[in-house]
């Protein structure tokens, strides 16, 4: 039984089609890699997935999360299912966060949303998950403001603040792109560990062939919208079916990804 | 909302207008305050006997006008109109302009649309003639004339206000709190009212100014508070056919207008200043160890 099942799904925007017809499969605790160039609508499809479209956009098709239809569900509803059984990572940790709120109490938001935790047993807890995504001396960092942190300790917040809950499914929307490279891998490290811990299923965005060939065994490559090639990662880098494919690889060589070194 | 505020204050007194706008307003409402308690006179108590007393005569410090009444006690007393009708039209302002705000960035866009329609046409109506058509309705009072300052001003302010929580609305942390299973209301009150309350105190503060100069000139015309109560509009209406035999009695109701609108003005310049520096300070700051 697939966790996260997407049927036909189509997105236009003002009369555009963005997404056309893209369906995905995805089973409890599995990974999948959704790739694509910017504006290939792989952005779109997980907001779909979120249900954090904008009212302008028109959503046709299925999405089922862990059997329950997710598209037309009222707020209130999906309000339930966000950061309780589906969360998401965003791509820019600068502005992931409000400024004007100390750490602590984003991190411990999810939980005091949907279990219901009291301030102090919310602020106990957010120490804990500030610990177990590793940041340094979580006691000062769940008193500090976002500006204090660099860009790679945010990302670690925002990562905590995703598997508070300890959610069935991750959306990880290019988590590691506007990071340094050295801290790049760091948080690959852990986003791969976490996910792999909690047994949390993750549908990773990414541009970048080479990121995903470590951690998802399996990927989409999506291009103007529809779903291009999809399969194994190392078949799909090895013997790419669709030219499109076979150019983001050149692409990811091209910059010194030589051994595709595949994942599980 | 824990934002640091004490340095903010210290901001603002550093900087030359926040300094010079708070000792006007620290002014304007001492007087008020003690107004509450003492006055040398009573400030509506007619004395024939005692008109037109020159300044330091008699016991009256600014001396007395054409019924007797003293000068300086109708001064403190007008502070108190002053502040109640600028602090209640801000309050009344700062109301409106939220939901004005907040009704055109969160309904649907055609609803949205039509809010900012309304809004602009009301903004198109100056303060005063809204105030007038008000009395003319409903008949001169402080809450006639309060209302008008504060559903004029109010209007002006929801536009800076809608143009903000819609920047807000559209940053990530917003969509991010929406992903956490946040619901509206609690985004709005945990994520926009906070990042876009430095820009609505600004905003506020100008309100404040406006509405002074608002009251005077409505108590002037005569559509203000009406008698027996004091307000410096109303002391200039009254002081102004005798100018040229005793010009201080003018001067005196004019320069507490003019003190108090720049006082306001300066309090709210100082405000923006000091909050950019906030800004400024926070993006020195690292955390140790980080």
């Amino acid at each position: 039984m697939s966790l996260l099942k997407i049927t036909d799904l189509s997105v236009r925007i003002g009369g555009t089609a963005v997404v056309e017809g893209v369906s995905l499969d995805l089973a409890p605790g599995e990974r999948l890699a959704l790739i694509g160039e910017s504006g290939s609508g792989k952005s779109l499809t997980a907001l779909a997935v979120m249900g954090l479209l904008p009212d302008s956009a028109e959503v046709t098709g299925s999405i089922r999360l862990g059997g329950e239809e997710l598209l037309g569900l009222g707020d209130r509803e999906l309000s339930r299912l966000r950061g309780e059984r589906m969360a998401m990572v965003f791509q820019e940790p600068m502005s992931a966060l409000n400024p004007l709120m100390r750490i602590g109490k984003q991190l411990a938001e999810p939980l005091r949303l949907h279990r219901g935790l009291n301030r102090r047993r919310a602020a106990a807890a957010a120490v804990e998950l500030a610990a177990q995504v590793g940041l340094p001396d979580p006691e000062l960092v769940v008193r500090s403001w976002p500006h204090q942190l660099s860009g790679g300790q945010r990302q670690r917040v925002g990562l905590a603040m995703a598997l508070a809950t300890r959610p069935a499914l991750l959306i990880a929307d290019e988590p590691t792109t506007a990071l340094d490279v050295t801290v790049q891998a760091d948080m690959l490290k852990l986003l791969d560990d976490l996910v792999q811990q909690h047994g949390t299923a993750l549908l990773f965005i990414s541009h970048d062939l080479a990121v995903v060939a470590e951690l998802c065994p399996r990927a989409a490559v999506l291009k103007d919208g529809r779903l291009v090639e999809e399969g194994a990662t190392d078949t799909l880098v090895r013997s790419p079916r669709h030219s499109y494919t076979q150019r983001l690889v050149d692409a990811a060589r091209a910059t010194g990804w030589d051994t595709p070194e595949v994942a599980r | 909302m824990s934002v640091p505020s004490s340095r903010v204050l210290r901001a603002l007194l550093k900087s030359r207008s926040g300094f010079a706008g708070s000792v006007l307003v620290g002014v304007l409402v001492l007087s008020a305050l003690v107004s509450l308690v003492w006055t040398p006179y009573d400030p509506t108590l007619a004395r024939p006997q005692d008109s037109w007393l020159l300044p330091l005569s008699g016991g009256h410090v600014l001396g007395t006008d054409r019924l007797g009444r003293d000068e300086l006690s109708q001064l403190l007393t007008g502070a108190r109109s002053t502040l109640r009708t600028a602090l209640l039209a801000a309050a009344i302002a700062a109301v409106v302009g939220l939901a004005l705000a907040l009704a055109a960035v969160l309904v649907p866009r055609w609803i949205g649309a039509a809010v900012v329609q309304f809004t602009d046409v009301l903004i198109a109506f100056p303060v005063l003639l809204i105030a007038m058509i008000l009395t003319a309705v409903y008949g001169g009072s402080t809450w006639t004339a309060v209302t008008a300052i504060g559903v004029g001003a109010g209007v002006n302010v929801a536009r800076v206000a809608r143009a903000e929580a819609g920047r807000v609305l559209g940053t990530d942390y917003v969509l991010a709190a929406h992903a956490a299973g946040s619901g509206t209301w609690r985004t709005v009150r945990r994520h926009v009212l906070p990042n876009i309350a430095p820009t609505l105190i600004v905003q506020l503060s100008l309100v404040l100014s406006v509405a002074v100069l608002a009251e005077a000139a409505l108590s002037y015309l005569g559509f203000g508070t009406p008698p027996p109560a004091v307000s410096w509009g109303r002391m200039l209406h009254e002081q102004q056919s005798y100018i040229t035999a005793r010009p201080l009695l003018v001067i005196w109701p004019g320069l507490a207008v003019v003190c108090s609108v720049l006082g306001f003005n300066l309090l709210g310049d100082g405000l923006r200043e000091a909050a950019d520096a906030r800004l400024r300070v926070r993006e020195l700051q690292e955390v140790p160890g980080a």
